[in-house]
């Protein structure tokens, strides 16, 4: 997403739509800015801060999971990929969606009932505090900046394209700002505050789909087949439009990246940290149940939804229209918006800046989400329990994670505004194989296999985070192609995009083989209670 | 915007001893609802990973197959990615009817039992 693509929008349409865009998104921020001083008022304790003080119901941490979830990335990035590469774009939202049962049927409820504040509670457990927090706490902070850098250099670049902005030091002030915005929300509002603008931005989110939606099928008579059929004419590809190949099927390695990609969406999701705290917000391991159900519908009927977004952008808007404006795609959505209302009418620009801030709002409650579970990792695993070693205070703990997330806020602007010009929309798949190789074995191992050991868990956490980074570190996301984040150097030998089909078996693997090979003995009386704690609820926070 | 819920409930429950903890693990009771979970979470989450993957390999792999029109220009990629989606909301209703009918209310018995006073 480099600014030579990304004209079209910026130099005709959104400078006229300008004054419209900025008052929505002034509207949005106002608002939040309110609900997060006034759930600052309400954080007393470290159980409000970490947790939102556990007191919000099931479908209210529904609404948030999915107002977590549902970044500018499945948003505009899977409406711009459907509107551009057909059915393939569509293959993303499967694999999104389908990985919650792996939170749902393993990892929710056990981690509500044995955990407090963090994964890191859970991985830990059973096992020697200081190590095992330590890799937790690392391996949470690297998937939240590989995420947050993703979308906050997205950030820079959507909202630039929307503004009309091009100049560097206005793209440097759009990252600055959504920074400082998401350090106010975390400090002030800690996890109430945080949960509350992610409800307001799934409430949003939804509406605007669902209108966009409605707005489609109404062209064409809610008839699907010829929503379809048009597509794939105006796309100019024919009926490949309409069947998985196009981005994916090119070539043997391109087929092997798809299924790479497609483990680490599966199995990733129930190993992101900004995800699993969420479940400390209910008050019962049942709440947490049934807010993974809500997710689950409200993600589900998301997903469908960017359907009829995708194919209606490709029916309606020439393909050159939507390459000229952003090559990715990513204004497929804004862009059908001004379509469906008219591109020279009222109608067609409230449309736009209406989804333009909807798009805005999405970032910023994402990065929010990212903040937190990085700078309370930071606080309750590496503060609290590896150099305080459990002897600092509650307010101690909280003052560490708020100084924590301005660290890390100020950390993300500054990488964030060096990466505007860099295409890091492949981060946030790093993040997933991430959390796949990294966390969810651990996760599981931790509460299903007797015979784990601390050895285990380190080897587990390290040798996956350093396997996935290490290999797209040698990939084409960094170098070798016109693609890559650094497009003049070559040093990949690596050809896959997404590590995950060999760092997932390796970070699997390595569970195992570290606990077998290490002498030490897993501590019997830990983990049974782990494991009744975790199944029952006993004695839980 | 004030949250109607409750105050948090800040009565302490009894939190079980060392030794409580291991002699519940191997009780009858536990093993019942260790395997009333894993029986359903672990062989579902085999399937559906399986179904998942299936519907990946067919993508790569079966291009005829999947670009079958079925219904107008609806093919066969489409009903089985809409498939996924069934299945998804299917296998998450169904295994939390199972966990309300078997595993909350064994869970439940085994909490109060001890946290209680006896």
């Amino acid at each position: 997403m480099s600014p030579a693509q990304s004209t079209l929008l910026a130099a005709g349409e959104a400078s006229q739509h300008r004054p419209l865009i900025i008052t929505l998104f002034a509207v949005f921020v106002a608002a939040t800015l309110v609900i997060t001083v006034w759930a600052g008022r309400q954080t007393k304790d470290a159980a409000d801060f970490y947790a939102g003080g556990r007191q919000f119901t099931a479908f209210q941490n529904g609404l948030a999971v999915s107002g977590d979830y549902m970044s500018a990335a499945s948003f505009l990035g899977i409406a711009g990929a459907i509107a551009l590469f057909g059915y393939d774009g569509f293959l993303y939202s499967i694999g999104f969606l389908v990985a919650w049962l792996v939170a749902l049927l393993l990892v929710a409820e056990p981690l509500r009932n044995s955990g407090r504040y963090t994964m890191g509670d859970v991985l830990a457990y059973r096992m020697r505090q200081r190590p095992v927090r330590t890799a937790a706490g690392t391996s949470t902070i690297v998937v939240s900046i590989f995420y947050l850098l993703a979308q906050m250099a997205g950030a820079g670049v959507l909202v630039s394209l929307l503004l009309g902005i091009t100049s560097d030091a206005g793209k440097i002030g759009i990252v600055a700002l959504v920074g400082v915005l998401m350090i106010v929300y975390v400090t002030i509002g800690g996890m109430k505050g945080t949960t509350w603008v992610q409800m307001v931005k799934a409430v949003l989110l939804i509406a605007g789909a669902l209108l966009l939606t409605f707005l489609v099928l109404l062209k064409f008579h809610f008839n699907v087949s010829d929503l379809l059929g048009k597509a794939a004419d105006n796309s100019g590809k024919g009926s490949p439009f309409l069947q998985p190949g196009l981005k994916y099927g090119a070539t043997g390695t391109t087929k092997l990246d798809f299924l790479s990609l497609g483990l680490a969406l599966v199995l990733g999701t129930a190993g992101l940290p900004h995800i699993l705290i969420r479940f400390y917000t209910v008050p019962t391991a049942k709440a947490a149940r049934k807010s993974v159900n809500w997710a689950i519908g409200l993600i589900g009927a998301f997903y469908l939804m960017t359907l009829a977004l995708g194919f209606g952008a490709a029916a309606l808007i020439k393909p050159d229209e939507i390459i000229a404006s952003n090559k990715s795609g990513n204004t497929a959505a804004p862009l059908l918006a001004l379509h469906l209302g008219g591109v020279d009418s009222d109608w067609g620009a409230i449309l736009l800046a209406s989804i333009s801030a909807v798009a805005f709002a999405t970032i910023l409650a994402v990065v929010a989400g990212l903040t937190l579970a990085s700078s309370s990792s930071f606080a309750h695993d590496i503060y609290a329990n590896v150099i305080k070693k459990g002897t600092a205070t509650d307010k101690e703990e909280v003052r560490a994670a708020r100084w924590a997330s301005v660290g890390i806020g100020a950390v993300s602007i500054v990488l964030g505004a060096l990466a505007r010009d860099l295409n890091v929309a492949g981060l946030v798949a790093l993040a997933f194989a991430v959390a796949a190789s990294a966390n969810l074995p651990t996760i599981l191992y931790s509460l299903f296999w007797k015979r784990f050991t601390t050895s285990g868990a380190l080897w587990s956490i390290y040798g996956g985070l350093v396997t996935a980074v290490g290999l797209v570190l040698f990939s084409p996301v960094v170098s070798g192609k016109e693609t890559s984040m650094f497009p003049h150097v070559d040093f990949h030998w690596f050809p896959l995009e997404n590590p995950g089909i060999i760092s997932i078996p390796v970070g699997f693997l390595l569970g195992v083989v570290g606990t077998l090979l290490s002498k030490e003995r897993p501590d019997a009386a830990k983990y049974a209670e782990l494991e009744v704690r975790s199944l029952t609820g006993t004695g839980a926070h | 915007m004030a949250t109607e819920t409750p105050p948090p409930s800040k009565e302490q429950h009894r939190l079980p001893s060392a030794e409580e903890f291991v002699a519940e693990q191997s009780s009858a009771e536990f093993g019942e609802l260790r395997r009333a979970h894993r029986s359903f979470a672990f062989p579902v989450t085999v399937g559906f990973i399986a179904w998942y993957l299936l519907y990946v390999l067919l993508s790569n792999y079966a291009d005829g197959f999947m670009g079958t029109k079925v219904v107008g220009n609806i093919n066969v990629a489409f009903v089985l990615g809409l498939a996924q989606f069934l299945t998804t909301f299917l296998i998450a209703w169904g295994y939390s009817r199972h966990a309300a009918a078997d595993l909350d209310p064994k869970a439940a018995a085994i909490k109060s039992r001890m946290e209680g006073d006896a």
